[in-house]
């Protein structure tokens, strides 16, 4: 039994109607209680979806339980082949049906439906969404596709010279992050390395779109926490290769062209492909300020290690924190973390996530949703850069993370809530102007920065047994002189210099020589 | 029915009423933790469920402001359905848990969900076993909002139901009045400053603002209902003494108007001096409806089964607000808290009890209403077919409750019109 107050992830049946609402031409049979319906809204109104999702839920009651449930089993099968006519039909449990053991996929597998059956096994009390939608995608590919598997151990015959090369993208999903855009931006990539895209799944493409999987000639694994599976079985399979790079960021889009010319067999000049304001906006003056901003990184996995490369090689920042919620990607994340090295942080419990970014004081926070909360309470700009997202994160415009044009996007959701360059040197220069009111945020923020002096108070927002420690009054006046936006920072490590050193009063010179201690 | 008192007439709905079974697409009852916990200040709900639980709570309640939450889900693994024992002692962790972190919770809800249920996890023998471990510190007990059980709102008729047996005693001889059903603070003010005016004393609204707001109760104890979804406390509450005042809902002037007139009644409150208190908010209310009336008049709106607030939400809009009702469907109905607004439907409205998705929606589809009222997983779904939806929860979770918040009721249902009006651009495609 674990405690929990937010969750990052819902449940893997979640992950499977994810898979559901993503393609064309496929129904998801849930046999769930009365309530699991509440994942509709989870499409209709986060992702603004025009239909529910392709899902017909049994809705059993406690009146059902012992006697009719396997009835309402059958019932909602016959109902949905016969009312939506799928290409397939995908049966899974619910974690209350999963108790009840009605085995509705045995029950579909026997009813002679007019229709193929996938039958799904959720393990709704050992895993969660992200493993639920690849393992979803994983039984639907294999189950579409292990009758045209060729015999193990054959080779597979070489691309023909006039034929073009293509690739499949794998693994984009309603409800991912941005995925709507980062397939279309890497689809005109592709495009103009001369490569066509054969299939993009789950989102958009039905079963039979699935069926044509191994006529490309490799695999992007576009989003690893859906499609890692179904990729390496594709690669055992049908021997198709895997391209494992993710293209967000300008280093990592242009890694992605490379690994796909290299792949692929292709003569490709990288800087012919396309081109991102990211470098030169980086480069630009004004960006001075973003040198080493220190910024703590939390998302998913895939998300979570392309971040804190483009974080810390393409906008200055310093990588001061970084994890995933994610424990199937613990590792990658674990290796990433080495890098800059820390400590990765693999937690799905969110109060740690808050502990962590209070102890570190970053200067900003690229997270999720979560991370969002966590960083407005402590009043630390933030950018949400993975799922879990909402409504906010899934925005009219065009606005993908991948690709050069993701480079764009990342540079301005990333800068925006920070203060201005030229913003910051002015307060440097004005702080003590009556008009200069260093009370205020980010200009062009309203009163988003709200939080930001008050961390100052308590920083470690944990109640110190500490009650002997004063600021002098010329202390606390000098401090005030610092900005705001480090003056947290400045009172926290003076107040732990003067622990350390044993002292009960802060003068102005523990201030600056806990400044001198801290300084690197 | 005895213990309903100030109607004349025992009334029931004459139209056609039909009762449905299929699929569901409504809350179950845990999600009526998010309006309860804002409710109650000093309460915490530990749903002792499934990743499921955790994940429904968080995305009904939309968004995730609060710093640490009134709620909480403690989540079963695989390891806790091996073994029944294990389950206990686990739970008895959770909780000393919970409790060292939490210092202002004076009460705490163990709620069963779906999965307790079905491993028949008894939380509240669990609930009895921790209150004496955490006795003179916090108040602890358990009620079910499992969707097997309950539908979304049923879910705080179980939660006061679990509770009135705490009750204390009401003193023979004594009278007090028990407003059943969440309200907002702010509806609860304006209750108590007119019911003051009236005279009517010792007023208890149930739930209160802390946990230990208990209200006695007893032979003297009259009830009215604030809510529609109190059915089984109700009756609990008449168990133990208290009397019903049957009433029509404080939706709207004339709702209100008639739910105070019948407690005034009750307590022979002088007819002349209950008009002349109504008359002003009375008044009041009119004019704030007036300019919503002229947009919903003649107007056509079909409920969808959500909240069980359907039936006196039709009442007010075609008594009201001039609208159509082409059909009500409701969840769960119970005849007992809804005699009050039966007698006021138009005759030949169609009251569906239950749900059975598909054909519920082809209904909608077929008669195209202008408004149709359901729940926030259809709503955009049918918006994209160029219907015209109001999503109910904000029903449940807005002061709509009084004479001063019948204009905000009334134009929760305008507003999508008015938009309809206002928006020159193409629909979703």
């Amino acid at each position: 039994m674990e405690l929990t107050l937010w969750t990052y992830e819902g449940p893997p049946h979640v992950g499977a109607i994810r898979v559901a609402a993503s393609m064309r031409d496929v129904h998801l049979m849930l046999h769930s209680p009365q309530g699991d319906t509440y994942a509709d809204l989870l499409f209709t109104m986060i992702e603004r979806d025009g239909k529910r999702p392709p899902v017909t839920y049994t809705t059993f009651q406690a009146r059902d339980l012992g006697s009719s449930t396997a009835e309402m089993v059958l019932h909602s099968l016959r109902e949905a082949a016969e009312r939506f006519k799928p290409q397939v039909l995908m049966v899974a449990d619910s974690c209350t049906a999963e108790l009840i053991q009605d085995q509705p996929g045995a029950l579909a597998l026997g009813a002679n439906l007019p229709v193929p059956v996938i039958s799904l096994e959720m393990a709704a009390y050992t895993r969660k969404e992200n493993w639920g939608a690849a393992e979803t995608f994983y039984q639907l590919v294999r189950g579409l596709l292990s009758r045209q598997a060729p015999p193990p151990g054959s080779e597979r015959p070489s691309r023909a010279a006039d034929v073009r090369p293509s690739v499949n993208l794998l693994g984009p999903t309603k409800l991912g992050f941005r995925c709507r855009d980062d397939v279309v931006e890497i689809e005109r990539l592709l495009t103009s390395m001369g490569v066509d895209v054969n299939v993009v799944a789950p989102l958009g493409a039905s079963p039979r779109d699935l069926q044509l999987i191994p006529k490309a000639d490799a695999n992007v694994n576009l989003c690893p926490e859906v499609s890692d599976l179904t990729c390496s079985w594709l690669a055992r399979t049908f021997g198709m290769p895997t391209i494992t790079t993710i293209p967000m960021g300008w280093g990592a889009t242009r890694d992605f062209i490379t690994e796909v010319a290299s792949v692929l067999g292709l003569n490709i000049d990288v800087d012919a492909v396309g081109e991102s304001r990211l470098p030169w906006y980086s480069r630009s003056i004004d960006s001075t300020y973003l040198t080493g901003k220190r910024v703590f990184v939390f998302a998913d996995g895939s998300h979570a290690v392309a971040a804190a490369r483009v974080a810390r090689d393409e906008m200055g920042f310093e990588v001061v924190g970084l994890g995933t919620y994610s424990r199937e990607r613990a590792r990658d994340v674990r290796a990433a973390a080495k890098e800059y090295g820390l400590e990765a942080l693999i937690t799905d419990n969110y109060l740690e996530v808050e502990a962590r970014v209070q102890e570190l004081q970053p200067e900003m926070v690229l997270g999720t949703q979560m991370e969002r909360h966590i960083a407005k309470r402590l009043g630390i700009p933030c950018a949400v850069i993975s799922t879990p997202a909402h409504v906010q994160d899934y925005p009219a415009r065009y606005s993908p993370q991948m690709g050069f044009e993701g480079a764009n996007v990342l540079f301005d959701t990333w800068v925006h809530p920070l203060i201005m360059g030229l913003e910051e040197h002015l307060l440097h220069m004005f702080r003590d102007d009556f008009e200069f009111n260093d009370s205020v945020g980010p200009s062009h923020l309203g009163s988003e920065g709200e939080g930001a002096r008050s961390t100052g108070q308590s920083a470690g927002g944990q109640p110190d047994g500490d009650k002997t420690l004063v600021w002098a009054f010329d202390a606390e006046k000098e401090l005030k002189k610092i900005p705001f936006f480090v003056r947290g920072k400045a009172r926290r490590n003076t107040e732990r210099f003067a622990e350390e050193q044993g002292l009960s009063t802060i003068e102005v010179d523990t201030l600056y020589d806990a400044k001198a201690h801290f300084s690197n | 029915m005895s213990s309903v008192i100030a109607s004349s007439v025992e009334e029931h709905h004459p139209g056609p009423q039909t009762q449905e079974r299929g699929q569901r697409a409504v809350f179950c009852g845990l999600t009526s933790i998010i309006w309860l916990h804002r409710r109650i200040q000093d309460a915490f709900f530990l749903v002792v469920g499934s990743r499921t639980c955790a994940h429904l709570i968080q995305s009904a309640a939309g968004v995730m402001i609060f710093a640490e939450p009134r709620f909480a889900t403690a989540i079963l693994s695989e390891r806790d359905l091996a073994g029944m024992a294990d389950c206990h002692e686990e739970l008895d962790r959770v909780v000393g848990e919970l409790i060292s972190r939490r210092g202002g919770i004076n009460r705490l809800f163990l709620v069963g969900s779906c999965p307790s249920e079905v491993i028949k996890l008894d939380l509240e023998t669990a609930a009895a076993k921790l209150q004496v471990k955490h006795e003179n510190r916090v108040r602890i007990s358990a009620f079910s909002g499992s969707g097997i059980e309950t539908t979304f709102t049923q879910g705080e008729d179980q939660c006061l139901k679990s509770t009135v047996a705490e009750l204390p005693s009401l003193a023979s001889g004594e009278q007090n009045l028990i407003v059943l059903g969440t309200v907002s603070d702010i509806v609860e003010d304006q209750f108590r400053r007119l019911f003051d005016d009236l005279g009517i004393g010792n007023v208890s609204f149930y739930p209160g603002r802390k946990a230990g707001d208990l209200p006695a109760v007893g032979k003297g104890t009259r009830v009215i209902a604030a809510q529609p979804f109190v059915g089984e406390t109700a009756r609990a509450l008449i168990d133990r003494g208290a009397d019903l005042i049957s009433a029509p809902f404080p939706l709207g002037a004339e709702g209100s108007k008639s739910w105070f007139e019948a407690v005034a009644s009750v307590y022979d409150v002088p007819q002349e001096r209950v008009q002349q208190i109504l008359e002003l908010p009375y008044q009041r209310a009119k004019r704030a409806l007036a300019p919503h009336r002229a947009k919903l008049e003649g107007k056509r709106v079909h409920f969808l089964p959500d909240s069980q607030l359907e039936i006196p939400m039709a009442r007010f809009l075609s008594e009201e607000c001039g609208l159509e009702v082409s059909e009500i469907g409701t969840p769960f109905h119970d005849q007992l808290v809804m005699q009050g607004e039966l007698a006021r439907l138009a005759k030949d409205v169609s009251i569906v009890e239950g749900q059975d998705l598909d054909p519920a929606l082809a209904r909608v589809r077929e008669s195209r209403p202008d408004l149709t009222v359901c729940g926030m997983g259809i709503a955009n779904a049918l918006e994209s077919e160029g219907l015209r939806t109001k999503w109910s929860i904000e029903l449940v979770f807005s002061p709509v409750q009084g004479f001063d918040q019948a204009g905000d009721l009334a134009a929760l249902f305008a507003k999508p019109l008015v938009r309809q009006d206002i928006l020159e651009v193409g629909s979703w495609s």
